[in-house]
């Protein structure tokens, strides 16, 4: 058994109230989902998406990331699966793909 | 915890209302983009630290600080509410003056003043129940017209149309000036009417956007008996009508699933408390001497919630109740509703004669409930041949696959009853 890390981008921005109700219940029942299979190691933070970004060796601080809404980082969580492949599978189900955005899906490194 | 069903569009009103008020009204638009985003956070964080003890504050709380955030930013480049102009100029007053108009009794003003607001007398009555829908209720341009059986580029028009008549007027209703307030209550009435109506007569056959339509436009009707000003007899009728009729909606539909009328309704499935709270609602309405169209609506709707059987209803009366809802407003739907009573009370010749005397009767020829009166009244007088092409024409008028189905029930009815 492996542990990944999913990072989620993207937000729905756009939708009815209604809807935007359904897209927050269907991501309840996603996370329910992976509980329930004994598959969400660690529930991870939901992000603001304020923040600030520090570079370079001058260490320039600026205000970010401001990326477009499909680019910004939302929040993350680890799961337990048993290879790469597996847990590509176990991100399918995540409703962020429904509205345009995107899970990466990488290997945490233990060794 | 579980979120309260529709609790998103449920707050959708209060909250645009409120940021209205700060921004002003020909900046409606930002306005919804700042409660957007408070609902696009809920999604974001809500997953993850489950959904708060008290959703509708976490949500209004990160509403507030979204409008701060655009206040802040947009302070030189925009003029906001021309009232809190000089409030707005200063950095320092900007949260006090969010935290005002969030404040809970503020709230439900805002949401009466936007109520008043969409109620612009420059705005025809559709537009003003489209733009209901919108502002105040959450409906988005396709949901409004799917509910309502129209087409998106119609809907959409219309409210874009509404919004710049509103965005023009430059400050939204003064709810704090009584002689105002007391002229424009009966269009804000009869908008709920109208939205009312949309939902318990209109044409969308899914029983569940039908008890949707009566719903909000309860809730909002609710909200206006709150204030003391529109607690007139009028606006309480109004309320009684409402609870009365949509007290009798779970009973137009049967076991299967299939429409059913008012002569052959399970009245076992009628809402027993909506019907009390209505008959409170009319006693209320009968404070003063003016008894309008709603209080005989009411008074109507009454007597079939009180008729455990259709030999039970007090026909003689709602026919006197019709005869004077036609003094007030002859309209041949009126004229049919009392012909069929007339029916009821002296018998099929007597309810063809009626239908007969309607004048625009015309207007009536697409109305699916006209050919199916005549129909049923022919079937009672056994002239089978007349029904069948009466509940014919039903059929081609029918609006929707519920009401074809309860048509050919009715058609085979006639069928059956032909033979020897």
């Amino acid at each position: 058994m492996s542990e990944f890390t999913y990072l989620f981008r993207g937000r729905k921005t756009s939708g009815s109230p209604e809807e935007m109700q359904k897209h927050f219940e269907e991501w309840v029942a996603w996370f329910q989902q992976l509980g329930a299979a004994g598959r969400l190691k660690d529930p991870g933070h939901p992000l603001q998406n304020a923040g600030k970004v520090v570079s370079g060796g001058q260490k320039v601080v600026k205000d970010g990331p401001y990326a477009e809404a499909k680019d910004v980082v939302g929040g993350y969580i680890i799961v337990e699966a048993d290879d790469l492949t597996q847990a590509v599978e176990f991100s399918k189900g995540c409703p962020i793909l429904a509205v345009g955005g995107s899970v990466e899906v990488r290997p945490v490194q233990t060794r | 915890m579980e979120l309260t069903e529709h609790l998103f569009r449920h707050e959708w009103g209060r909250m645009v209302g409120a940021v209205t008020r700060i921004f002003g009204v020909h900046n409606l638009a930002l306005a919804e983009d700042v409660v957007q985003e408070a609902f696009c956070r809920a999604t974001e964080v809500w997953p993850w630290r489950g959904v708060p003890e008290n959703p509708s504050a976490w949500l209004m709380a990160t509403a507030k600080n979204c409008a701060l955030d655009v206040l802040r930013r947009e302070r030189t480049a925009r003029t906001f509410a021309p009232d809190l102009g000089r409030l707005l100029e200063s950095e320092g007053a900007l949260a006090p003056v969010i935290e005002e108009a969030f404040g809970p009794h503020a709230m439900q003003d805002d949401l009466l003043r936007m109520m008043f607001s969409c109620c612009h007398p420059h705005l025809a009555q559709e537009a003003q129940v489209a733009l209901m829908l919108h502002i105040l209720c959450g409906f988005s341009v396709a949901e409004i017209a799917s509910a309502l059986v129209s087409s998106h580029a119609a809907i959409e028009k219309r409210i874009a149309r509404g919004k710049k008549t509103l965005a023009r007027s430059r400050r939204l209703f003064d709810v704090t000036e009584p002689g105002e307030f007391s002229s424009r209550l009966p269009a804000v009435d009869t908008a709920l009417y109208l939205l009312f109506n949309e939902g318990y007569h209109g044409a969308n056959a899914a029983f569940a956007v039908r008890t949707e339509l009566c719903r909000e436009a309860m809730r909002l009707t609710a909200i206006l008996l709150e204030h003391p000003l529109c607690a007139t007899p009028r606006t309480y009728a109004l309320a009684a009508l409402m609870c009365l009729n949509a007290a009798r909606l779970p009973g137009r539909i049967d076991a299967s699933g299939n429409l059913s009328s008012l002569f052959d309704q399970d009245r076992s499935a009628w809402d027993r408390p909506l019907i009390g709270e209505g008959m409170s609602f009319l006693e209320l309405s009968a404070q003063g001497s003016d008894a309008g169209e709603y209080h005989l609506e009411a008074a109507i709707a009454s007597i079939h919630a009180a008729a455990h059987a259709i030999e039970d209803t007090d026909w003689a009366k709602v026919v006197s109740l019709y005869d004077s809802l036609m003094t007030m407003r002859p309209t041949p739907i009126i004229a049919l509703n009392r012909a069929i009573a007339i029916a009821q009370r002296d018998g099929p010749d007597r309810g063809i004669e009626e239908i007969e005397a309607i004048a625009d009767a015309d207007r009536l020829t697409s109305y699916p409930f006209y050919w199916a009166a005549l129909g049923e009244f022919e079937l009672r007088r056994h002239r089978c041949g007349f029904a069948q092409e009466h509940f014919r024409a039903a059929l081609t008028q029918a609006r929707n696959d519920a009401e074809r189905h309860f048509f050919s029930q009715r058609l085979q009815a006639a069928q059956t009853a032909t033979r020897p």
